[in-house]
């Protein structure tokens, strides 16, 4: 059989990927860079019986989806910047009451309406901590358009493992570039399905009362078990309540439950990394950059690396911390003031010897501007 | 079944205070449930944040108790992914109009086919006595201490001009009439909205003297008027009660079944 | 129609807040609040059975159970 090859934007990879995992129902409201996710959807959806709606504004499509996963769907909504900040009272509601969802943020230069059609990673810490409260979320991101294909089939699949809103962090180069996508065969890549409840009519059935293995079987709104759902504290039927420990117990299984599984949920790619002296840590589209200078420096004798990660949150602290152990000096490659540089601070034993090699003027940070940092931590001059 | 079926016993009694009018209209909600015969495992109830919010967890239904002013933003989600089932939205006033009021009207300009309730009392109950935008002016409330100046919307009004097609009015007095009126509603293909006024008697009647519950349910009585009735010819200032709207117009569901019988056509090269 | 016979008005005091709607508006007099404020009924002969009590409740707590219909005819 021949390859499915396709000539795509990054934004199309995601809609490839989200079709492959199975997605039902997708809510959206326009905004520049993502609306191509939403276009696209709204012709591919309904070809397979699934459903697309624009809704009136942000807010309401991430509402929009929380609803219709309660009805068993899979879903997913798509954003950028000052959509992502609406999104977020939802997104919230989602943390707390266990509702699988996928939100893409197709990152844009802010704060506020910045600048709309250039790229920007400067979301990192809003996707961490957008909503108030205590509680944890996954975010995982790309550099091309395979791997955005990949990770938007993982970030279904974690939504549906740990029941949460995974967030897919992009960013305007990916999202708006054009390269090759392959699109795998059925059965190639794992998708995870919905875990329902085996419990028949009249069993009392607890939405929130988690397995053994620690995951949560859902039972579809318009099946046999009624129940409630909250943003409130509540106990394993799903009704309020500030119990202390109710409160204690829920807000500790909300974030150990990703927090005790950044093993399982890590991803990342090694680039050059054999005996790498300095390492570029970087993801997204800057990782790009990162690489064709890792690459070009190898060919010449220089032992660098590039640590990219595909996972941001939770953050894998071990594992930068042991890929950076034998590192002379690390180098965080993002386009923001030094978002993950701070995590890569908090990892390693040796924070002095983190920097930040970033770009925030709206372009894409370019291996030259790279190599000019790289030069003076080296001692080679400016 | 009987009406005690469709509740779930056990949070009695509700949170409410005495001579609330949102138990009324709980109690008319669910006589209308059970007149229809409807199947529990069909009907979802979602409902906002407020005093009024608390009705979804009274009701042995599937129920979502979401965030302030989105209920009908996630019913939306509900109702478009699974047409089958029965949507209710109770919500209170402020939670409808203030902060839910872009939801409302665009939900009425799908015409999707959910019941929204709206349970206005013309106070923000749960949060001490605020003004809420169908206060209305010359009311007093803790943030409007000398009175408040603002407007009120007219629901039937904006339901009917967002495009609803079915609105109807009644008071929490009217019980009988409330429960006919839910009933149609629910029946109807299409979004429906009830406005029914409730009485807060513990915030908005202390306030405005207005008196206890019973006296407040006089007033519902005394300053509303059936539609067309002699009464409300006769005088013209009285609250209407009634159908106002009730039409048919191109349900949002089945029109997208529509579009995915398009999309999934047989394509004839 | 046939008029509707009562059997009994039955009250959940555990709902019953006191309120005293079923007291004001009964056409007939038939309830009253008690020393605890809780509804209570009074003069079960004089009910013409038209549930308004049972209807307006707002604490769910009246049940007014007639002859032909047991419960909810």
């Amino acid at each position: 059989m021949s390859k499915n090859i396709r000539f795509v934007q990054g934004n199309e990879a995601c809609v490839e990927g989200a079709i492959y995992a199975g997605i039902d129902f997708f809510a959206g409201y326009p905004i520049t860079p993502s609306t191509e996710i939403a276009e696209l959807l709204s012709a591919r959806l309904p070809e397979k019986g699934g459903k697309f709606i624009q809704m009136e504004d942000e807010i309401a499509s991430m509402c929009a989806i929380i609803g219709a996963s309660l009805t068993g769907k899979k879903v997913m909504t798509a954003t950028s910047g000052p959509g992502f900040s609406l999104k977020q009272e939802a997104i919230g509601y989602a943390c707390m009451a266990e509702i699988p969802c996928v939100i893409a943020n197709v990152q844009r230069g802010g704060p506020s309406t910045g600048n709309p059609t250039h790229v920007s990673q400067g979301d990192i810490n809003q996707a961490r901590w957008g909503t108030h409260g205590d509680h944890a979320i996954i975010a995982l991101t790309a550099s091309n358009h395979q791997d955005v294909f990949t990770m938007t089939v993982d970030a279904f699949n974690m939504a549906e493992t740990y029941r949460t809103p995974v967030v897919l962090l992009f960013d305007e180069a990916v999202g708006h570039m054009r390269e090759k996508l392959i699109i795998p065969e059925q059965g190639e890549l794992e998708i995870v399905d919905r875990l329902r409840t085996s419990l028949g009519k009249g069993v009392d059935y607890h939405p929130y009362l988690p397995r053994e293995d620690g995951r949560l079987p859902m039972s579809d709104f318009g099946g046999e078990h009624r129940y409630n759902v909250t943003g409130l504290f509540h106990d394993m039927w799903g009704f309020p309540s500030n119990n202390p420990s109710v409160v204690n117990e829920l807000l500790k299984h909300l974030v150990d439950k990703i927090e005790n599984n950044v093993h399982a949920i890590t991803r990342y790619k090694e680039h050059f990394m054999e005996g790498a002296e300095y390492v570029l840590i970087s993801y997204g589209s800057s990782a790009r950059s990162a690489i064709h200078l890792a690459k070009s420096r190898r060919a010449k004798g220089e032992k660098i690396g590039v640590l990219e990660l595909q996972s941001i949150w939770p953050f894998p602290t071990e594992l930068v911390r042991e890929k950076c152990e034998h590192a002379k000096a690390i180098l965080v490659v993002e386009m923001n003031m030094g978002q993950v540089t701070a995590q890569v601070k908090a990892s390693v034993r040796k924070p002095n010897r983190v920097f930040l090699a970033n770009r925030i003027d709206g372009h894409l940070i370019t291996p030259s501007d790279i190599k000019k940092l790289l030069r003076v931590i080296q001692g080679r001059g400016v | 079944m009987a009406v005690k079926d469709y509740l779930r016993e056990r949070f009695f009694p509700h949170m409410w205070c005495p001579g609330c009018g949102h138990g009324t209209i709980l109690n008319s909600l669910i006589r209308a449930v059970e007149e229809l015969q409807l199947n529990k495992n069909e009907i979802v109830m979602t409902s906002g944040i407020g005093c009024s919010a608390r009705i979804s967890g009274y009701v042995d239904f599937h129920s979502l108790h979401t965030l302030h002013g989105r209920a009908l933003a996630f019913a939306t989600g509900v109702k478009l992914s699974r047409p089958n089932l029965n949507v209710l939205v109770p919500m209170g006033d402020g939670d409808a109009l203030a902060i839910g009021g872009n939801h409302f009207i665009h939900a009425a300009r799908r015409n999707i086919d959910i019941t929204a309730i709206v349970m206005n009392n013309r106070i923000y109950g749960m949060t001490g006595g605020q003004f809420s935008p169908l206060s209305g002016p010359g009311v007093k409330a803790t943030t409007a201490p000398y009175l408040t100046i603002d407007s009120n919307f007219d629901v039937v009004e904006l339901a009917r001009a967002a495009g609803a097609t079915f609105v109807a009015r009644s008071t929490a007095y009217h019980a009988k009439e409330s429960t006919e009126l839910l009933k149609k509603a629910i029946l109807h293909k299409g979004f429906s909205v009830v406005e029914i006024l409730s009485q807060c008697p513990t915030h908005y009647g202390r306030k405005n003297k207005e008196g206890d519950a019973v006296s407040m349910l006089e007033l519902h009585k005394t300053n509303t008027a059936k539609l067309g009735s002699k009464a409300l010819e006769e005088n013209p200032n009285l609250v209407p009660r009634g159908i106002f709207v009730e039409k048919d117009r191109p349900e949002y569901c089945a029109e997208y079944d529509k579009i995915i019988a398009y999309a999934t056509r047989e394509k004839v090269s | 129609m046939a008029k509707k016979k009562l059997k009994e008005i039955v009250i959940n005091q555990d709902w019953c807040k006191g309120c005293g709607i079923c007291v004001s508006f009964c056409p007939t007099k038939v309830l009253e609040l008690d020393k605890a404020d809780k509804a209570t009924v009074v003069r079960p002969e004089d009910c013409i059975c038209c549930k308004m009590c049972e209807l307006r409740c707002p604490d769910l707590a009246i049940e007014v159970l007639t002859e032909e219909g047991d419960k909810d005819e």
